[in-house]
């Protein structure tokens, strides 16, 4: 039995009040495992951007607790979780959030100069995480200079850099053309994912279920249940 | 801080490499440091040279007319005021000053005003530092001193012996002198001595423009300006002298109103540049801030980012338009000897103080932004 990454139970949170109160995630509980990408799927407004932030410790939910490994996250203070989720928590974010006037060694290495590692030391990191994502010849181009699927690689690296016990994927493929897409969450399943990560991935996108361990599914802010469950024979 | 350095490499990568709005942001500094100083300078060389004579001239203590504003317009004293000042407990001795202005015709037919400062006879007291001649041929007939300042040449260039008219009086230079401070109205400078000066040019009937007093110590200075407030005059020492001079051009001319407005203008130029373009920079790089807050960024850190980057373009600012203004200046009185402007240590602290307060309110605006981005808006797109 795979060891438990993320447990998350009763989550509920809302927006507004009155009239105006959205309920986006209502009582949501669920695991996710070391080993296994986890896709999150559903419609737009579904909650499942609302529910990745909450396990991800970056939005409080109203109520519920989310535990990762042996961590109750949102018992920490404000400052112990910035630093739990630059240790713990890798992100690749939808519209990828390279800075455009820094390298892309530059960029990758960032949550090592967050964790006040030496600036040389940490560059050299990232250029081992950028040889992993295949654009070790890209490290002293700034982002713009690349395309779509490559900022996604550099994206995918900067989360790894740190070796994170968990990588949150936003929409990973909704920029990119059906097969950089697929062609990403490949690469995820085949280089990145190991048996210390759980991955979860949000999307919408069918074309890439064939990479899910596990496929969980939103609906007005309910987990619908499992849809697919051990795709690739886990 | 040592632990921060690569979080403020990021910030100055980040700056630097946007190259439009760095120069943009340096422009707007340089530019208003350039014209805060400049502003200021020019002031503070006019209130320097206003006071010229009284630096020259160099006595502790002035007794002069209550009524006087500048050194320049006095107020002629009866001769009884010397006897009695003479006499004051304190006072070790006062001599007589003159200090007025003439015409002189040059050799070659023209006119041209003159200061005309009077020396008292005996001591000489104030005389200038002289660089040709003797001093005791001040004593001789028609006897002058032209001063070799910035004004030196509308004398036509005068050497030992040149000759001038002087109401319908006979002239001659005995010698050439250097003084600390020109003066501010353009004129050439002539010393002679007190009772020479009287005889040359027409007087009232009073003829003493000040009285110069050297206290026995510097404890009898407060009772010998008691002592002549009581005889219904006023006793000034050096610095108070310069203080009054610069406070009447300073709230009684409107040359003060006026440098404060420029230099309030400047300030504000350089604020609503370097203001603008920064926030443009903070707003441009927001959602990559709230990138970095979601990877785990706190937020010290990233108000150590915004702080660098505006204290980074701050200095370097002050740093170039300190360096232009000097420059500017230093040519400026090359081509032109009577320009006055003085870079005083009170110019660069204002205008650094004016610096920093740019940089605060710029960065006080990107840091609330940064500050209230919140990382599941990245998330939410």
């Amino acid at each position: 039995m795979a060891k438990t990454a993320i447990e998350a139970a009763g989550l509920n949170k809302w927006f507004g009040e009155g009239e105006a109160k959205t309920h986006a995630v209502r009582d949501v509980t669920f695991e996710a495992y070391f080993g296994e990408i986890l896709y999150v799927v559903g419609p737009s407004g579904s909650g499942k951007t609302t529910m990745l932030s909450i396990i991800s410790g970056i939005l409080r939910p109203n109520s519920g607790s989310v535990k990762i490994e042996d961590t109750e996250i949102w018992r920490l203070s404000n400052d112990a979780l910035a630093e739990f989720r630059l240790h713990k928590i890798g992100f690749v974010f939808q519209d990828y959030h390279l800075f455009p006037r820094l390298t892309t060694a530059e960029n990758v290495a960032i949550p090592l100069i967050l964790q006040k590692r030496d600036w040389s030391e940490a560059l050299k990191e990232a250029e081992i995480d950028l040889e992993v994502v295949g654009l070790k010849d890209r490290a002293q181009l700034p982002p713009v200079k690349l395309s779509g699927g490559e900022q996604q690689r550099v994206a995918i690296a900067r989360a790894i850099v740190s070796r994170p016990d968990i990588l949150i994927l936003d929409e990973p493929t909704a920029s990119l053309d059906g097969d950089t897409g697929r062609n990403i969450v490949k690469f995820v399943r085949e280089h990145i994912l190991t048996d210390q990560r759980c991955i979860v991935i949000v999307t919408h996108d069918s074309r890439i279920y064939e990479f899910a361990d596990r496929i969980v599914k939103m609906e007005d802010g309910k987990l619908r249940g499992i849809e697919r469950e051990n795709l690739n024979g886990q | 801080m040592g632990r921060m350095r690569g979080i403020l490499h990021i910030a100055y990568k980040l700056l630097i490499n946007d190259r439009a709005k760095y120069a943009a942001l340096l422009v707007g500094i340089t530019f208003a440091v350039f014209l805060m100083i400049e502003m200021t300078s020019l002031f503070a060389g006019i209130l320097a040279r206003s006071s010229a004579t009284v630096i020259n001239i160099g006595a502790s203590i002035w007794v002069m007319d209550p009524a006087i504003q500048t050194v320049a317009n006095s107020i002629p004293l009866p001769s009884y005021v010397l006897d009695e000042v003479r006499s004051m407990p304190g006072v070790k001795y006062a001599v007589p000053l003159y200090s007025g202005s003439a015409l002189l015709k040059l050799r070659d037919g023209t006119y041209q005003a003159a200061n005309v400062i009077g020396l008292d006879d005996t001591s000489l007291f104030g005389r200038p530092t002289l660089v040709d001649g003797r001093l005791e041929d001040i004593y001789g007939e028609n006897a002058f001193i032209a001063i070799k300042d910035s004004e030196f040449y509308k004398l036509e260039n005068p050497e030992i012996g040149a000759e001038f008219e002087l109401n319908d009086h006979r002239g001659v230079i005995v010698g050439i002198a250097r003084v600390a401070s020109s003066g501010l109205f353009g004129v050439p400078t002539l010393y002679t001595t007190y009772n020479r000066a009287l005889q040359y040019i027409p007087n009232t009937r009073f003829t003493i423009s000040y009285l110069l007093v050297e206290p026995k110590s510097a404890a009898d200075v407060a009772s010998i300006k008691r002592q002549v407030a009581a005889a219904g005059y006023l006793a000034l020492t050096k610095d108070e002298f310069i203080q009054k001079i610069a406070d009447f051009y300073k709230y009684q001319t409107g040359i003060g109103t006026n440098m404060l407005i420029m230099t309030v203008i400047s300030f504000i130029i350089g604020l609503s540049i370097s203001g603008q373009t920064f926030y443009t920079f903070v707003i441009e790089n927001l959602e990559k801030f709230g990138a970095l807050k979601a990877i785990g960024a706190k937020g010290r850190a990233l108000i150590f980012m915004i702080l660098f980057q505006a204290s980074f373009v701050a200095l370097t600012g002050y740093g170039i338009g300190v360096g232009l203004c000097t420059i500017i200046i230093g040519l400026a009185k090359l081509r032109l000897p009577d320009y006055a402007a003085i870079v005083t240590f009170g110019n660069l602290a204002l205008a650094f103080f004016m610096v920093v307060v740019i940089a605060a309110i710029s960065s006080y605006v990107g840091i609330r932004k940064v500050l209230k981005i919140e990382p599941f808006d990245i998330f939410r797109g």
